[in-house]
């Protein structure tokens, strides 16, 4: 499979800390990775590791106290955050261990819900069809058409996490974060969501950063990165 | 777009939200159907007060009143003659009102207001407040009016005011004998003005005082006829609720239409009573208490005469050359005013000018015309509504009261919205990350509740609308249920002089209500969508 040679997504030496108090209780020592476009890259690290922050930082959830983050070369986490709601709608899709799916929306709204807060609500009524279409394009890729009108309450664990990844995809990003995405679920079931990830990563060359504690998920992906108490610890090549 | 879907979809599963729906409903029907009864209240009191009066009033300064009628309406005529429909002389004073009643002097303050009847009519609709005019509830049936209300306001006594007058003339003349009997003669004063004869009386001041003796000769007194003096006497003056056994009140009537009460006041110039007989012609009610247990209207030229505010026939005839036509013309005048009979109130003094506009609008204008256009050193102008100021002021003031109360109960349902939000928005702290996760901007979330607030608002005003409109049109029937439940009446007619309880709706407050309450729902979801809007979104991830 043939790699673009240009870093795409780049996090360069990210120092984080949360405050407990009075004290600062770092998270992130200087930290930097490279990721290159239609990469699987798995971020393999234990509890507390710092291994989720790394990924909201990659991600503008959050803004690093020390570093920078760039995309195709530009800086991006100090841009303004109306800029970066902006970018995470648009560049990066989001896959949550819990799933975090609305509960008072269908899985059909919930999947929508990206297009939704893109555009106005005359633009989104102007083009609901093609919206519709594409929801249910994702939904069926990711096997739920027969679950359009449910509840998340109503959805299975896998059920949910495949809901969250077709949610993540609807609006076409080019990045997609997954923290945990196997974490609340049963081996099988977990090996299914990673093969969908797999397949997606070979099909339509989605770039995909994956966290995760479990090192045998955290084998299926092309790369690893190891991090232990907020400093990256190795690079493996897991082809 | 999705803040539309969430704020709606949040208001369809949050069932706690329902109780801030209701506690705004709730103020809202309160407060629309408080306004509509006050202001209904208000309209039926207003128009009974300017039932009474008049538009405009032209005040002389002094009780005495002024002269010439005639040349003052010509003036205001002039002046503001365009705006102005119709014009009529009164004159307005105290007095004291007595009659018998089984067997005991009764005493009456009253305000006496001559009235010239055919200007009165066309001044104010006093005529549908008579009741000769007015169907009447007596027990279980309904009396049809006597008198059409089409018909002009005059001082003929109706039939059966005709039949109670031929009753009362007999039972009076056997009262006077079997008084006679008993009560020795020097202490058999009289109030009679027709036997108050007093032949010292300055010739000058009242030539007629001194005319021929014979002119009681032969002008033989009818007792059955009634007298000169006219009287349309409150209804409170003279009547009293008298309870039945069953517990209900029913008015009874000390005075009837048809009967004479004399009427003491004082006379012009100086403080000298008068006293005179008049015939009650007819009771009115208007509904306001303050008038129907104070007001007389008596006949204007019989009031001047007897306070000295009308001059006797002129002398001027008397002369040398007069002609035997000229004497004689000259005597029956003098003979007519020692009868009290074809008295003109164009020759006498007035006090009050009543005056209707076409358009009351105008009032201010006119007001200001007549102001300017008068001399203030004799007369002073009035609206109705200046001369009734306090107490049109004090209900003014008791609504305008009544309203801030009400308008705070929605405040407390405004501020339980915000403490219902509170917590929604705590409750949906991980929601609101995912939102943020997904790229909804901070402002985004704040409008979603705020969208909340206003829906909630809408919602809860426009049931409020609907609940309390229905509410007021359907007052009567809830009064009479409620009345029904608690066993004794809530809504007394005799209490409130009102047959149904009286409500009038202004759409603009309706309008102003229903905003209020929007207002301050979104008002309450301020906070809340502020900290909703300020929440971290990894932090509102990690949520549990």
């Amino acid at each position: 499979m043939p790699k673009p040679a240009s870093d795409y997504l780049v996090a360069q030496a990210l120092d984080k800390s949360y405050h407990k108090g009075q004290h600062p209780v770092p998270v992130l020592r200087g930290v930097d990775v490279r990721i290159n476009k239609g990469e699987f890259l798995s971020i393999v690290g234990q509890s507390g590791s710092g291994k989720s922050t790394l990924l909201h930082l990659l991600g503008l959830l959050d803004l690093p106290d020390l570093g920078r983050v760039m995309l195709q070369g530009s800086r991006i986490d100090d841009l303004p955050s109306a800029t970066r709601d902006e970018l995470r709608n648009r560049v990066f899709g989001f896959v949550f261990q819990f799933y975090h799916l609305l509960p008072e929306l269908t899985l059909l709204e919930n999947v929508l819900a990206p297009l939704m807060i893109r555009c106005s609500a005359m633009e989104y009524w102007r083009r609901r069809r093609e919206f519709h279409d594409s929801a249910s394009e994702m939904i069926e890729q990711v096997g739920l058409s027969h679950r359009v009108r449910h509840r998340p309450s109503e959805l299975s664990g896998g059920e949910m996490q495949r809901a969250a990844i077709a949610r993540a995809l609807v609006g076409r990003p080019e990045v997609l974060l997954a923290d945990e995405p196997t974490g609340n679920l049963d081996a099988h079931t977990g090996g299914e969501i990673m093969a969908l990830l797999t397949k997606l990563n070979a099909d339509q060359q989605l770039t995909i950063v994956m966290v995760t504690h479990d090192d045998s998920i955290a084998g299926q992906a092309e790369r690893i990165v190891r991090l232990r108490e907020g400093r990256l610890q190795s690079l493996d090549e897991a082809a | 777009m999705y803040k539309l879907l969430l704020s709606s979809r949040y208001l369809r599963t949050r069932f706690i939200a329902l109780a801030s729906i209701v506690s705004v409903m709730l103020g809202v029907a309160t407060m629309i159907v408080v306004n509509s009864v006050m202001s209904g209240f208000s309209a039926q009191m207003r128009d009974r007060i300017h039932g009474i009066l008049a538009d405009l009033m032209v005040e002389t300064l002094s009780t005495d009143g002024e002269g010439l009628p005639e040349e003052l309406i010509e003036e205001i005529h002039r002046i503001a003659g365009d705006y102005i429909a119709a014009v009529t002389p009164t004159v307005e004073i105290y007095g004291m009102m007595s009659f018998h009643f089984y067997g005991q002097e009764i005493y009456r303050p009253v305000t006496l207001i001559g009235i010239d009847p055919e200007g009165k009519d066309l001044v104010s609709p006093l005529r549908q407040y008579l009741r000769s005019r007015q169907e009447r509830q007596d027990g279980p049936r309904t009396r049809p009016a006597e008198v059409a209300l089409s018909q002009p306001l005059d001082w003929n006594l109706s039939p059966s005011a005709r039949a109670i007058r031929n009753e009362w003339v007999q039972l009076e003349a056997m009262r006077a004998r079997y008084s006679e009997q008993y009560v020795s003669p020097a202490s058999g004063e009289t109030t009679d003005f027709d036997a108050e004869f007093e032949p010292a009386t300055d010739f000058a001041a009242n030539p007629f005082d001194q005319a021929p003796a014979s002119a009681q000769d032969h002008e033989p007194i009818d007792p059955s006829q009634p007298q000169p003096a006219r009287l349309y006497v409150g209804e409170g003056l003279v009547s009293y609720p008298d309870p039945a056994p069953d517990g209900t009140a029913r008015q009874a009537y000390m005075v009837a239409p048809g009967q004479d009460v004399s009427i003491t006041t004082i006379k012009q110039g100086k403080p000298e009573p008068v006293s005179f007989k008049a015939t009650v012609v007819d009771l009115f009610k208007s509904g306001m208490a303050e008038y129907d247990s104070s007001l007389v209207f008596c006949s204007l030229e019989h009031l001047q005469k007897f306070r000295g505010m009308m001059a006797p026939p002129s002398r001027q005839p008397l002369h040398a050359g007069s002609t035997q036509a000229e004497m004689d013309a000259w005597e029956a005048a003098g003979r007519d005013w020692q009868a009290n009979r074809n008295l003109d109130w164009r020759d006498g003094k007035f006090t009050t000018l009543q005056i209707r506009l076409k358009d009351y609008r105008d009032a201010p204008v006119v007001t200001d015309l007549l102001r300017r256009g008068l001399d203030f050193r004799r007369f002073q102008v009035k609206t109705w509504e200046q001369k009734q100021g306090p107490l049109l002021e004090a209900v003014e003031i008791e609504s305008a009261i009544l309203n801030v109360l009400l308008f705070l109960i929605i405040t407390v349902a405004g501020f339980g919205i915000l403490a219902i939000f509170y917590m929604i928005v705590v409750e949906k702290t991980r929601d609101i990350g995912i939102l943020k996760a997904l790229g909804a901007s901070s402002r985004g979330v704040m409008s979603i509740f705020l969208g909340y607030g206003l829906a909630l608002g809408v919602v809860g005003s426009g049931v409020g609308v609907a609940l309390g409109l229905v509410f007021v049109r359907y007052i009567n029937e809830v009064e009479s249920f409620v009345s029904w439940v608690l066993g004794h009446k809530v809504f007394d007619e005799q209490i409130y002089y009102f047959r149904e309880i009286p409500t009038a709706v202004h759409p603009m407050m309706v309008v102003w209500v229903a905003l209020g309450a929007v207002l301050i729902a979104v008002l309450a979801s301020v906070l809340p969508a502020r900290r909703a809007a300020a929440l971290h979104p990894v932090q509102a991830l990690r949520y549990e």
